[in-house]
C-alpha cells in the first residue's frame, strides 16, 4: 500500500535523493534548506508517496491565489507503472481546491516536467505517460465543489491547512461589550418570550446564583472577581464582592451564605446579603483539591441532602486521569466527610437536582480532536453514588476511545440520558420550577451550551430546553435561545441560567460580559 | 532617560518608550528571560496588559507599568505595539537533529493550529516565531508547572503530555524557525 501525505520536516533529505534517483537534472535552488523552508512555509501542498516506510513519489503544488500550479511530480524507478503519477497529482489538486483554487496548470509545460523529471517522461516498457501530465498548459476550470479532503492524506487525526485555525481555541475579551453593543437584536427565542439586558460591564460572567432576599451572584472563571447584582430603589447595580480570587467559577448559595468553589478551594461568605456593602472576608471551608489548569476551574451546588456537591475534571484532554480527578465529590458543607459520587467524568460544569425525583443530573463534556462530530457532549444521571460515566475508556455509551479504551467495553459504564451535540459545551443547567413560563415547561431543564471551538462550523451557543418523561429519560431536546453564533462567529457565549423568583430566566454570557434576562408574556403582550 | 514608571498624564509614546526600555528597541529585546514584543497579536497583549493591571499575572515590573491606565490605555497600548516589526530568527545555523525534533512535537500537539503555521499567533494565541529562547523556555516551564496563571487553559492542556527536554527542544525551534 502506497501512503500519500505531506512531507514532514525530516524527510527533506529523502526527497532530494529520490529527485536524483528519478533523473532530475539538479537545479542551483535544489538544496536541503529551501526543501526545508518550503516544507515550514508552505508544506502543506507538497506531498510525498511512503511505500514501506520508503518515499517513493513526491509532487508539490502551489497556489498563488489566482491559479494552483504542480511542480516537481516524481515517482522512483521501482515504483512506476502503478498510478502513483496520477494520485499524487490528483491528491496535489484535491490540497489546491481546498485552498480554493478553481483554475489549474497540471503542469506548467511538458518541457519543464522533462527537465526535472526525464525519468518519468520515459515510462518503462512503452507504457503512456499518465494522463495529468501529459496536458499541457492544462488550463482546466475545477468544479466549484469537488469532495474535499477535510484531512491530510493519510492522517486522519490531523485537519487540513485550510480548516485547521478554525479549530483555534477561543478567548473571551477580558474587557465586557458596551451595553449598546450587545446582541440582543440578534438573538432569537420561541413566540411569546423576550429577552432584555439585566446587567452590562460583567467582564467573563459565569456561573448565576440567587440569594434568598433577591441578589444576583455572578462569577467568573478567566478573570478573579465575584458579582452581586443588587436592586436598589428601582436601580439595578453590580458591585464586586471578592477578587483576588483564583479561577472563581462555582458559587452555590444557602442559608444566607454564598459558597465560592476556587481552583484549590471552596470558601463562603456568611450572612452576604446583609453585608453587601463591607463583604466579610471568605472563610476557607475546604481545600482538599488538586491544582491543575486544565478544567481545573470548579462548579458547585447544595444538594437536597444539605449536601456540597463540586467537580473535580481532568487534567487533560485526554488520559488515564490521577485518583483525585475525573470526578463530582460531596460533601458536607462544613468540609469534612468527602467523598467520590460519580466516576469517569472528564468535566462538568453544570448540574442540578430533579425538583421531584431529587434525582442528580449533570451537563458534561467529551473528549477533543477525535472529530467533528464525535463524541457528543453528555447530559447524565446519577442513580447510584459511585457510578462510572466512562471517561476516558467509553463515550457516550457508545464507542471506546481510540487511544485509551483498549481492553474495555462500553457497558462497563452508565449510558448518558441524552447526547448535547459534539463539543457544543453544555455548561450551566437548570430545572424550570417557575410559574411565569408555560405549563410545558415545568420541570423541564434549562441547558446553556457556550458553543464549540474544535469544530470548524461552530454549534451549540445557545439555550437548549430538554424536557423529560415520568421516569427521569429524556423525551425531547429543542432550541430555546439562539442567535449567538453569527457567520460562524460568536457574538456571545451561554454560561449559566438561573430563575428568578418571578419565573422569569436569567443567562449569563462570558464573551459579552453579560446577564440577560427572559420573560414570557404570551399573547398578552403584542408589542415587541 | 526614559521614565520607568507611567505616570497618569503620560503620552502614549513616553508609555511605549518605557515598554521598550526592557522590551528592547522595535520590540526585539536584548534582556535575558524578557520577551521581545513586535508583532505580538493586539488581542493577546491586551489580555496581558489586562492580566498585569489587575494583577492576575504577577510579575512586579509589570504590575507597576500598568497600574492606573485604564482600559483604552491597555487598549492603545496593545495596539501600538502589536504594530512594531517581527523579531528576526536567532542567526546560529540550527541543529537539524534538535528542528526534527521539534517539528515532530508541534505536528503530535497541534501547536500550529493556534500559534498558525508560521507561528505568527493571531487573536489571543501568541507569536512564537523568533521569540527569544530563554523566554519561551521559561513561559512552557511555568505553564507546565502551573505558576504562571494562563489567562485559558488552552496551554495546560497541551504541556500535560510535554516534558522538560521537550520544552527545550520546542524553545530550540521557535527561537530558529524561518
Amino acid at each position: 500500500m502506497i501512503v500519500i501525505r505531506p512531507c514532514r520536516f525530516e524527510e527533506c533529505p529523502a526527497v532530494l535523493a529520490l529527485w536524483e534517483r528519478a533523473g532530475a537534472i539538479p537545479s542551483p535552488t535544489d538544496t536541503l534548506a529551501e526543501l526545508r523552508r518550503l516544507v515550514q512555509t508552505h508544506g502543506d501542498g507538497f506531498l510525498v508517496a511512503i511505500q514501506q516506510g520508503a518515499i517513493v513519489g513526491s509532487v508539490i503544488g502551489g497556489w498563488d491565489g489566482w491559479r494552483g500550479n504542480i511542480y516537481r511530480l516524481a515517482v522512483a524507478p521501482e515504483a512506476r507503472r502503478l498510478g502513483l503519477a496520477r494520485r499524487l497529482v490528483h491528491e496535489a489538486e484535491l490540497v489546491l481546491t481546498t485552498k480554493g483554487a478553481r483554475r489549474m496548470s497540471a503542469l506548467r509545460t511538458l518541457a519543464s516536467l522533462l527537465v526535472v523529471l526525464p525519468a518519468f517522461a520515459q515510462p518503462a516498457g512503452g507504457q503512456p505517460a499518465p494522463q495529468p501530465a501529459a496536458q499541457p498548459e492544462a488550463s482546466k476550470p475545477m468544479p466549484p465543489l469537488q469532495p474535499q479532503p477535510s484531512t491530510v492524506p493519510g492522517r486522519p487525526d490531523i485537519p487540513n491547512a485550510e480548516v485547521n485555525t478554525m479549530l483555534r481555541s477561543i478567548a473571551p475579551p477580558p474587557i465586557p461589550t458596551p451595553e449598546d453593543k450587545l446582541p440582543i437584536p440578534q438573538l432569537k427565542l420561541p413566540k411569546g418570550f423576550k429577552i432584555e439586558v439585566f446587567a452590562s460591564g460583567i467582564a467573563n460572567a459565569r456561573t448565576l446564583r440567587l440569594g434568598d432576599k433577591g441578589t444576583v451572584f455572578v462569577s467568573n472563571r478567566l478573570l478573579d472577581k465575584v458579582y452581586a447584582i443588587v436592586d436598589r430603589n428601582g436601580r439595578r447595580e453590580t458591585k464586586v464582592i471578592a477578587s483576588g480570587l483564583d479561577r472563581p467559577n462555582g458559587l452555590a448559595f444557602h442559608k444566607g451564605a454564598l459558597y465560592i468553589a476556587e481552583g484549590t478551594k471552596i470558601s463562603k461568605l456568611e450572612s452576604i446579603e446583609d453585608n453587601l456593602a463591607d463583604p466579610p472576608k471568605p472563610v476557607v471551608v475546604y481545600d482538599d483539591l488538586p491544582n491543575h489548569q486544565s478544567h481545573g476551574w470548579r462548579y458547585i451546588g447544595i444538594g437536597p441532602d444539605e449536601k456540597l456537591y463540586i467537580n473535580v475534571g481532568a487534567p487533560c484532554n485526554i488520559c488515564e486521569p490521577p485518583a483525585t480527578n475525573a470526578q463530582i465529590r460531596r460533601l458536607n458543607l462544613d468540609g469534612s466527610g468527602a467523598e467520590i459520587y460519580a466516576r469517569g467524568v472528564r468535566n462538568s460544569v453544570g448540574f442540578d437536582w430533579h425538583p421531584v425525583t431529587k434525582q442528580f443530573y449533570f451537563t458534561e463534556h467529551g473528549r477533543d480532536w477525535l472529530s467533528e462530530d464525535l463524541p457528543e457532549d453528555e447530559l447524565n444521571r446519577v442513580t447510584k453514588p459511585g457510578q462510572h460515566f466512562g471517561f476516558p475508556y467509553c463515550h457516550n455509551g457508545t464507542f471506546t476511545d481510540r487511544e485509551m479504551g483498549w481492553g474495555r467495553a462500553c457497558d462497563e459504564f452508565e449510558n448518558p440520558v441524552a447526547l448535547m451535540g459534539p463539543h457544543s459545551a453544555v455548561l450551566g443547567m437548570r430545572f424550570y420550577t417557575g410559574k411565569m413560563f408555560p405549563s410545558q415547561y415545568t420541570n423541564a431543564i434549562f441547558i446553556a451550551r457556550h458553543g464549540s471551538w474544535n469544530r470548524t462550523k461552530k454549534i451549540g451557543g445557545d439555550v437548549v430546553v430538554v424536557k423529560l418523561n415520568k421516569d427521569g429519560s429524556v423525551r425531547s431536546q429543542e432550541p430555546f435561545l439562539t442567535g449567538f453564533i453569527q457567520n460562524n462567529q460568536y457574538i456571545g457565549r451561554p454560561v449559566d441560567v438561573q430563575v428568578l423568583k418571578d419565573g422569569s430566566m436569567l443567562i449569563s454570557d462570558d464573551h459579552a460580559g453579560a446577564v440577560y434576562r427572559v420573560t414570557y408574556s404570551g399573547d398578552r403582550v403584542a408589542k415587541p | 532617560m526614559v521614565s520607568a514608571w507611567p505616570a497618569s498624564g503620560d503620552t502614549l509614546e513616553a508609555r511605549v518608550a518605557a515598554c521598550l526600555a526592557c522590551h528592547g528597541e522595535k520590540g526585539q529585546s536584548a534582556v535575558p528571560e524578557v520577551p521581545s514584543l513586535g508583532a505580538q497579536p493586539a488581542f493577546y497583549l491586551l489580555i496581558q496588559l489586562f492580566m498585569f493591571r489587575e494583577r492576575m499575572r504577577v510579575v512586579e515590573v509589570m504590575n507597576r507599568m500598568t497600574q492606573g491606565l485604564s482600559d483604552d490605555d491597555l487598549r492603545s497600548l496593545a495596539d501600538t505595539i502589536a504594530k512594531l516589526p517581527s523579531p528576526p530568527p536567532a542567526g546560529d545555523p540550527p541543529d537539524p537533529a534538535r528542528m526534527e525534533r521539534a517539528q515532530a512535537l508541534i505536528e503530535q500537539h497541534r501547536c500550529n493550529f493556534c500559534h498558525n503555521r508560521n507561528y505568527s499567533g493571531e487573536q489571543s494565541v501568541p507569536r512564537l516565531a523568533g521569540q527569544r529562547e530563554d523566554y519561551l523556555v521559561k513561559a512552557l516551564r511555568e505553564y507546565k508547572n502551573n505558576t504562571r496563571r494562563a489567562y485559558d487553559a488552552s496551554m495546560a492542556d497541551v504541556l500535560y503530555l510535554i516534558n522538560d527536554e521537550q520544552i527545550l527542544d520546542l524553545a530550540y525551534f521557535l527561537a530558529r524557525v524561518r
